[in-house]
């Protein structure tokens, strides 16, 4: 809250730079586009967590990280906005794609995407965006970011200040890189140790590929699931690989 | 460009991000749901630099570097999470987190090959409408 | 070196000893009689030494402080005067004869190790008592005897009747230690020092203000030791332990720590007509009591034990009468002969396989099987009996001469009343002394029967020791009294010729009539057979005797007592012999005073603190479980529940100090 009321007596001395008669029924152009995008993006959010259809969430997580991309352009952090692009969207949504596919995610609608849990998390959530709205409106609504001359945040400045002044965080960086590949790598293995045992005690072969598990692991991969919802669950994950990229491109 | 546009926006991914973490079922869900609040976080850090850079002349951008090392923890993040996923997903045949239940009070903790998944399904459940109510 | 480094040797050897054997009993089997009989031997060798240096000249004194401790300081004081010396001699002849013998006695014996190492303890800690100037150091080596003769007696723990021995001995002499701890403050707070020699110095100059109750007090713990009436009940169970054990502490030593203790603050006492009044009744009742049940027993140790518990009485009576020589004296010769009266019958109860007397009059040429035996018994019952002239002779002529000379007024030190209660307790005890001494004679050696069984010669630990011990039981009161009062306070220790003849009188018509009587009822034992040996006579002689111990219960329907009609005592005692078997009931009476009265308190207790107590605090336990039971619901196991309830907890927070920080 100290944070909050720095940042608020700052907003102040900075009103007094910007022109004081900046209110908010009169946008700018980037504004509205800020706006506009802004809602694409919290709507696709949205959807996200609460579609029930697993792979339509992973995609329309792909709009929502697209969506902030295009706002950090409108923020002119122009370099931000293509890491963004490159790794949310062309390596994390990847890998959660294969994950879903290996865990063997049903496809199409599944009822029981939701916990139980489901309306203490909107309490404890909508609480904690009423607060947070609260305070942070409370605190900048008058500040202004002048967007105009040299952008903030192209790839000349950041890679000067990121070489100049980051350098040892961004080496450090790449030693948590490192143990972090190892450490995916270990689990991996490890796991697969396990199920080797594990499949040698006649328990279901957890470590096979699941392309050629036996249609009867299906109904473990999800045995709360109702008769309702035993159609859905039938196909491979072979297939669901398939509709996954025909929904993308759909989409 | 007024401040507030961005912090609410990443207030609200933030929440929303929460609310995911929070509800849903499924562990790769989940994880995406972190992914929404590391990039709200990202979102707020990006406009407080800019922010910052015309009105206080502040030539570190550290706001853009952070952003550039969280974006790098949440990739490292996402494969470990997903190698763990993958390994509970082989263990016990399900990436449910509600079926993770082994620090539960009076839980045997039961195998891979636990006969009673079936049989403890409704159970879960009902403790689950307990816990809601 | 000087006489004061040697005497601290004497005590510091055994202790040495002990400890070693403790360590390496089991580790070095080898070591262990070696370690338990050379250190006694070594001391026994230094305590003649200081004995021979000090000789009845000047105490020795010697203290040193460690660290000042408060008001009443604590010193490692050492007081050697004739008293001590000539006791410390007494005590290391008895202890390495005991040590001696015990190598032969408990050959076979798998706890011999720790056997050992106790009684070089107990040797030590007696020795830290006689030459001890500092009555906290002095009470020091009186509770480590304690312990020792707890766990001596419960030497054969397999047994019931050990065990509940060595209870009954702890627990009756600690309740004589508390008040005579008690006693020992005050006299210290009184005195200002607990030194002796301070002490008597105070004594001297008037600085005492209760000589009663101290003196009182004091007795109370003198009584549990020294196992004086009505104190004395653990005496006769103690016999449960191995003979050697009896022979060492419950003839010789132990028990007459109370009277050296007494001895050597015999002022303190004298200042106090009380205190030795009562001293006298409680001698008085104690010599002429013990020897009545003495007569009635049928072990042949309880026999000997009664008997130590009449003679002590004498050695209380001469204090009683304030002559400590005489006392000492008797002590001496008493510790001398008595312990051979136990060691020999160990060697009894081996060669016969039983306890019971009853069992040796039934058997014939038990004194052939036994030659060292009966020959040294025989020196040591005369001793005993008071016949010149064996030792026991000068020594109890003494103690009546002393007697005699208060009631004719010839010293101002204590009461008329006291010489004359103490002259005829003695004079009737000498009677009943002889008497039992012809008895246990009589009916040992001269039984009629089956021939006793031959299990072969005796260990030779175990017969030279006898004849060790027979000498100073033969010759030493004859040669000592004229040498004896240089060492102690000079009172003149020659037998008067009024009381040497009356005490030989009445031991003479004892002993002769006890013979009429035998020879009267002898005729009965072939009619009753009776006896019951041991279940492995060829054993080793510990092993018999608790074999025996422990067999004379089922097999007589008492501890201390058989059905026999050719016993003389039966006839002499009349209707009083069922009584004097047991104790005159002291125990029965125990029982309903004390025991009853504690188990009962003890079963209220229990039932308080099972139903009352417990109830509350299961009640307090209730509600808890309740509680924990209502929590335990939220312990679902689900992180997502956990997590939702840490984050609504985290908003409320920061909702709060938002509006706390605004002011709002």
């Amino acid at each position: 809250m100290t944070l909050a009321a720095t940042l608020a007596g700052l907003a102040a001395g900075t009103t007094d730079l910007a022109a004081d008669s900046r209110g908010f029924l009169s946008p700018t152009g980037v504004e509205i586009a800020f706006l506009l995008v802004g809602l694409v993006t919290f709507g696709a959010a949205v959807v996200t967590v609460t579609t029930k259809q697993l792979v339509h969430a992973a995609l329309w997580l792909v709009v929502t990280l697209g969506g902030l991309a295009v706002e950090y352009l409108l923020l002119t952090a122009e370099f931000i906005a293509w890491v963004q692009v490159l790794i949310y969207v062309g390596s994390v949504i990847v890998l959660l794609l294969f994950g879903l596919m290996l865990t063997r995610a049903p496809i199409g609608r599944s009822p029981d995407a939701d916990s139980g849990n489901r309306w203490v998390a909107l309490a404890v959530a909508v609480a904690a965006a009423a607060a947070l709205v609260w305070v942070v409106v409370d605190a900048f609504r008058t500040t202004w970011i002048d967007l105009d001359g040299a952008p903030a945040g192209s790839t000349d400045v950041t890679g000067a200040s990121l070489f100049q002044h980051w350098v040892l965080p961004f080496e450090a960086l790449s030693v948590l890189l490192l143990a972090a590949l190892v450490g995916a790598i270990v689990l991996s293995r490890k796991a697969t140790a396990d199920a080797a045992t594990a499949a040698a005690t006649g328990t279901p072969p957890a470590g096979s590929p699941p392309a050629v598990a036996p249609p009867t692991t299906a109904p473990v991969t999800d045995p709360a699931t109702g008769p309702a919802s035993a159609p859905v669950t039938g196909p491979s994950a072979s297939g669901a690989a398939d509709a996954g990229s025909d929904t993308e491109g759909s989409r | 460009m007024h401040l507030a546009y961005p912090a609410v926006l990443s207030a609200l991914l933030f929440c929303t991000g929460l609310y995911g973490v929070l509800a849903r079922r499924n562990a790769i869900l989940v994880l995406m749901s972190v992914e929404l609040m590391l990039n709200a976080v990202n979102l707020n850090l990006v406009a407080f630099d800019v922010w910052l850079s015309r009105a206080a002349e502040e030539t570190l951008h550290s706001g853009q570097a952070l952003t550039l090392f969280t974006i790098a923890i949440a990739a490292a993040e996402i494969g470990i999470g997903l190698a763990i996923v993958l390994a509970v997903y082989r263990n016990r045949g399900t990436s449910d987190i509600d079926r993770l239940r082994d620090t539960a009070e009076g839980h045997e903790p039961d195998g891979p090959d636990a006969p009673d998944h079936d049989a403890s399904a409704p159970r879960a459940a009902a403790e689950n409408a307990e816990a809601t109510a | 070196m000087t006489t004061t480094t040697l005497a601290v040797l004497v005590p510091l050897l055994p202790f040495l000893g002990a400890l070693a054997g403790l360590l390496l009993g089991r580790t070095a089997p080898g070591f262990v009689r070696p370690l338990a009989v050379l250190p006694t031997l070594a001391s026994l060798v230094l305590a003649a030494v200081v004995a021979a240096r000090q000789g009845g000249g000047r105490a020795v004194d010697a203290a040193t402080e460690l660290t000042p401790t408060g008001s009443v300081p604590i010193e490692l004081a050492l007081y050697i005067d004739g008293f001590a010396a000539l006791t410390a001699v007494l005590v290391t002849v008895v202890a390495a004869c005991v040590q001696i013998y015990s190598t032969g006695y408990l050959r076979d014996d798998p706890r011999y190790p720790s056997y050992a190492a106790l009684v070089s303890l107990f040797t030590s800690a007696m020795l830290l008592v006689v030459y001890s100037g500092d009555l906290m150091v002095l009470l020091v080596g009186w509770e480590v005897m304690g312990i020792c003769s707890y766990f001596l007696v419960g030497h054969y723990w397999e047994t019931p009747q050990a065990r509940a021995a060595s209870l009954k001995a702890f627990l009756v002499t600690k309740l004589g230690d508390v008040p005579f701890l008690i006693g020992l403050f005050a006299l210290a707070t009184e005195a200002g020092s607990f030194r002796i020699t301070r002490i008597l110095d105070a004594v001297a100059g008037g600085g005492i203000e209760h000589p009663t109750l101290i003196a009182l007090l004091l007795l109370a713990g003198v009584a549990g030791k020294s196992a004086q009436f009505p104190l004395h009940t653990w005496l006769p169970d103690a016999m449960a332990g191995p003979t050697p054990v009896s022979a060492l502490i419950h003839a010789a030593t132990m028990v007459a720590a109370g009277v050296y203790f007494v001895a050597r603050l015999l002022p303190l006492f004298e200042a106090s007509r009380a205190a030795m009044t009562v001293l006298a009744v409680m001698a008085a009742v104690t010599m002429a009591g013990s020897a009545l049940a003495a007569l009635a027993q049928d072990d042949i140790k309880r026999v000997l034990a009664y008997s130590t518990i009449s003679q002590l009485g004498y050695m209380t009576g001469a204090l009683a009468v304030a002559d400590r020589g005489a006392a000492v004296f008797h002590l001496l010769s008493h510790g001398a002969f008595k312990a051979l009266l136990f060691l020999a019958a160990g060697v009894i109860i081996h060669a016969a396989g039983t306890n019971s007397l009853a069992a040796m009059s039934r058997m014939s040429h038990l004194r052939d099987r036994v030659p060292d035996a009966y020959w040294t018994m025989t020196v040591a019952l005369l001793a005993l009996a008071a016949i010149p002239p064996f030792s026991g002779f000068f020594s109890k002529e003494a103690v009546l001469g002393v007697a005699e000379h208060v009631v004719t007024g010839h010293t101002e030190h204590a009461p008329a009343a006291a010489g004359w209660i103490v002259l005829l307790a003695g004079l009737l005890t000498a009677l009943l002394t002889a008497a039992y001494a012809t008895r246990l004679w009589l009916l040992a050696f001269r039984g009629h029967g089956p021939e006793a069984p031959d299990h072969g010669r005796q260990p030779l630990t175990m017969t030279a020791v006898l004849w060790v011990l027979a000498v100073p039981s033969l010759a030493f009161g004859g040669f000592a009294f004229r040498v004896l009062p240089d060492w102690f306070d000079g009172h003149d220790l020659t037998p008067t010729l009024t009381t040497s003849v009356l005490g030989t009188g009445v031991a003479l018509v004892g002993g002769i009539v006890t013979y009429a009587t035998w020879r009267h009822t002898t005729a009965y034992a072939a009619r009753t057979p009776l006896g019951a040996v041991a279940a492995h006579p060829e054993g080793g002689a510990g092993r018999v005797e608790a074999e025996a111990i422990a067999g004379h219960e089922p097999a007589y329907g008492d501890i201390a007592y058989a059905p026999d009609p050719s016993d003389p005592g039966r006839l002499l005692l009349g209707p009083l012999h069922r009584h004097a078997a047991a104790g005159f009931h002291l125990d029965a009476v125990y029982t309903a005073l004390f025991v009853r009265p504690v188990r009962a308190g003890a079963r209220l207790v229990r039932f308080l603190d099972r139903e009352v107590v417990d109830t509350y605090v299961r009640g307090a336990g209730t509600l808890p479980r309740w509680l924990g039971t209502a929590v335990r619901r939220a312990q679902t196991g689900n992180l997502q529940t956990y997590v939702s309830v840490l984050l609504a907890g985290t908003v409320v927070l920061a909702v709060a100090a938002v509006l706390v920080a605004t002011g709002a």
